[in-house]
C-alpha cells in the first residue's frame, strides 16, 4: 500500500471496539493516576481518578465540585432581573443560551407579556453567536490536546470577532447579560448589521479553512476515528444530551422538537453523524457552525423593524427621556428599582439547545420580587457523567480525546 | 385518582389504570403536566413510564425545599420522552424526619449524580443508591446549602466579624 492511501482509509467505531486491550485474568499490577484538577487538557478544575492497568484505564471516577459556587443559592437573595446576571457565569461560553432560557422561563410564569418579534430574532441570532463562540474555543482547544496546534489560532481568530460584536451589543465581550426579562438590555447599537453582515459573509469560508487543516491531517484522523465509541441507548441512558447525541444518529435537537423564541421561523437542518466516535462529534459541531451561519444570515437578512422590548412598564426600565417628563416612568423606575417586580406564583420548567445540549431552567415562584427556587439543568454535569463510559477498557492516550470530545465547561458543570 | 385538569392526559390515565394508588394529586399549570407520585411507589411509576410509555430519558431529579411546611421537601423528577416529544414532571412530598426515598438508579444510570446532588444540597438519602455520598461540596462540609434554613453565606464564615 502507497503512503498516501493510509491517510484516508477510515477506521468504524465496530473495529475499534474488537482491538481494544482486555487485560489477563488475575492481574493485580495496577495504578492509580490522578488526572487533574490542573491538568491542561481537563479543561477547567476537573479531577478524574484513573486506575491504570498498563496502559488500559480500568476504572474512571470523575471528581467535580472544584467551581462550585452556590449560583442556585444565590439566585433565590436576588431579584428577578438581577439573577441574570448569574446565569452569565454558569456556562461561560454560552453566557447568551443561558441568559436566554432564564428568561424565556421567567416570561413564561409572568404570562401576559408579549416579547416583541425584533427582540425574538435579536435572541435567536445572538444565542447562535454564543454557540459558534463556544463551538470555535471548543474545536481550538480540543485540537489543540490532540496535537492540532494550528487551528487554534485560527478559531480564537474568529472568535475574537465573535467577542467584539458581544461587545458591540452589551458592552461586555464575555459576561453580557444581555438578554434579559422583557426583550434585551440596550438598543441593538447603531450599525450593527455592517459589522454582523461582514463577519457571516466571511464565516463559511473559515469553516472550510478548519475543516481543511484538520481533515487532511492523517494524525487527526488516526487520532479521532473509532475512539470513545459509546452506545446511543447508553448515552441516553446516562443523561447525555447536545452534539454528542446527534453524533450517535438521533435527530433530536430542542430549536426543532420544542421551537422558542420563534426557532421554527428559520430554515436550518439538525447536523448528524452515525459513527457515534471523536470524529463524528467533530463533524457534528463543524455542521452546526454552518447551521448557525444560515441562522444569523436568515437573522441579518430578515430583521423585524419595532420595538425591543415589551410593552410592559412594570418589568421593563422606562426610557430615560420618559422618566425626566412623566411622573408614572419614574414611580415605575422606582419600584423595578428598589423593589423589583413580583411574578405569579408558579413553577415553570423551560428548555434550550445550548451547545452542549438540553439546558433546562426549573424556575419556581412565590408571588414575591425573587425566586424561590432555581434550578439548572445543565448540559455539562448530564454529559459528564457519561465520562467513565467512555474512558473505562479503553487506551490511556485516547482518553483525552474522548475527554475533549464531551465539550463540558466545568463552571456550567459545578454551577 | 386523575387530577382534573389532566383528565385527558393518556399517560396520567394509563399510570392510573397501571397504578391504582400511586397518583395522590397533580395539576398542568403552563401547559407542563405534574403528577405527584406517593414516594413509595416512585421507581414502580418511573419504571412504568419509561418501559410501557416511552418516557426513556430522565432529564434530571431535583428539589425544593418548603420550610417551614410539612411534609417539607418536594422531590422533582424532570421526565422526557423523545417518541412523543412530551415532558412529564413528578414529584414526591418528603418529610424532614424521614428523609429518605427509593433511588430511580435502578432505571436510569443517569440518576446518579442528580441524586448526589440532591443528597448533598437539601440532605435526602436516596435507598439502593451505588454510591451515595458528596458530590458539589468538600466532602467534610457540614449542612446541606439550598436548605431554605441554611443561610445564603453559609455558617462558616461571618463578614460582620471581620
Amino acid at each position: 500500500m502507497r503512503e498516501t492511501e493510509t491517510h484516508t482509509d477510515t477506521i468504524t467505531a465496530e473495529a475499534a471496539e474488537a482491538t481494544v486491550h482486555q487485560p489477563p485474568e488475575g492481574v493485580v499490577r495496577r495504578m492509580t493516576l490522578n488526572m487533574g484538577p490542573q491538568h491542561p487538557s481537563t479543561h477547567g478544575v476537573l479531577r478524574v481518578v484513573l486506575e491504570l492497568d498498563g496502559e488500559t484505564i480500568m476504572s474512571a471516577v470523575p471528581d467535580i465540585g472544584f467551581l462550585h459556587t452556590g449560583i442556585e443559592k444565590e439566585c433565590e437573595v436576588k431579584t428577578w432581573q438581577q439573577a441574570v446576571t448569574l446565569t452569565d457565569r454558569v456556562d461561560y461560553l454560552a453566557n447568551l443560551s443561558n441568559n436566554l432560557v432564564y428568561a424565556l422561563a421567567v416570561e413564561k410564569l409572568i404570562g401576559d407579556i408579549e416579547i416583541p418579534p425584533k427582540a425574538q430574532w435579536m435572541r435567536v441570532m445572538l444565542a447562535e453567536f454564543s454557540r459558534l463562540n463556544s463551538h470555535l474555543v471548543w474545536l481550538g482547544t480540543h485540537a489543540l490536546d490532540i496535537g492540532a496546534m494550528t487551528v487554534f489560532f485560527y478559531c480564537f481568530r474568529e472568535r475574537e470577532d465573535i467577542l467584539r460584536i458581544f461587545e458591540m451589543f452589551s458592552g461586555q465581550r464575555m459576561m453580557t447579560s444581555y438578554i434579559r426579562i422583557g426583550g434585551l438590555a440596550l438598543e441593538p447599537p447603531r450599525g450593527w448589521q455592517d459589522r454582523v453582515g461582514k463577519f457571516i459573509n466571511a464565516f463559511p469560508s473559515k469553516v472550510d479553512e478548519y475543516e481543511e487543516l484538520l481533515d487532511a491531517n492523517p494524525i487527526w484522523r488516526r487520532r479521532t476515528q473509532g475512539v470513545g465509541f459509546c452506545p446511543l441507548e447508553d448515552l441516553l441512558d446516562l443523561g447525555v444530551t447536545g452534539p454528542m447525541i446527534r453524533a450517535a444518529g438521533l435527530a433530536w435537537d430542542i430549536r426543532k422538537s420544542e421551537p422558542y423564541s420563534s426557532y421554527e421561523k428559520f430554515d436550518f437542518e439538525i447536523s448528524t453523524r452515525t459513527e457515534n466516535d471523536v470524529y463524528a462529534r467533530y463533524r457534528v459541531r463543524l455542521g452546526e457552525m454552518r447551521q448557525s451561519a444560515r441562522i444569523i444570515k436568515q437573522a441579518l437578512e430578515g430583521m423585524p423593524e419595532g420595538a425591543w422590548q415589551a410593552d410592559a412598564p412594570k418589568i421593563v426600565l422606562p426610557e430615560r427621556e420618559k422618566m425626566k417628563t412623566q411622573m408614572e416612568a419614574l414611580i415605575y423606575h422606582f419600584k423595578i428599582v428598589t423593589e423589583g417586580f413580583r411574578v405569579p406564583a408558579g413553577e415553570v420548567y423551560q428548555v434550550v439547545e445550548s451547545p452542549r445540549g438540553e439546558i433546562g431552567y426549573y424556575v419556581i415562584s412565590n408571588g414575591t420580587s425573587k425566586p424561590y427556587r432555581v434550578y439548572m439543568r445543565t448540559p455539562s454535569f448530564g454529559n459528564l457523567q457519561a465520562l467513565p463510559a467512555l474512558l473505562e477498557g479503553r487506551l490511556l492516550a485516547d482518553s483525552i480525546a474522548s475527554l475533549g470530545s464531551m465539550d463540558f465547561v466545568l463552571g456550567d458543570t459545578d454551577r | 385518582m386523575i387530577p382534573d385538569p389532566l383528565k385527558d392526559h393518556a399517560v396520567a390515565a394509563a399510570l392510573d389504570a397501571q397504578l391504582p394508588d400511586a397518583i395522590t394529586g397533580g395539576h398542568n399549570e403552563h401547559a407542563e403536566p405534574t403528577l405527584f407520585i406517593a414516594p413509595s411507589r416512585i421507581v414502580e411509576a418511573c419504571r412504568f413510564l419509561k418501559q410501557e410509555q416511552g418516557f426513556v430519558r430522565l432529564s434530571a431529579v431535583t428539589c425544593v425545599d418548603w420550610y417551614p411546611a410539612d411534609p417539607r421537601f418536594e422531590v422533582v423528577y424532570l421526565l422526557h420522552s423523545l417518541e412523543r416529544n412530551a415532558r412529564l414532571r413528578l414529584k414526591c412530598w418528603v418529610s424532614e424526619a424521614d428523609a429518605e426515598i427509593d433511588s430511580v438508579t435502578v432505571l436510569w444510570r443517569g440518576a446518579n449524580w442528580y441524586e448526589r446532588e440532591v443528597f448533598d444540597l437539601f440532605g435526602i438519602r436516596f435507598r439502593n443508591h451505588p454510591d451515595l455520598r458528596r458530590i458539589l461540596m468538600p466532602v467534610d462540609w457540614e449542612g446541606h446549602p439550598l436548605r431554605k434554613d441554611y443561610p445564603v453565606h453559609g455558617y462558616k464564615y461571618s463578614y460582620g466579624e471581620e
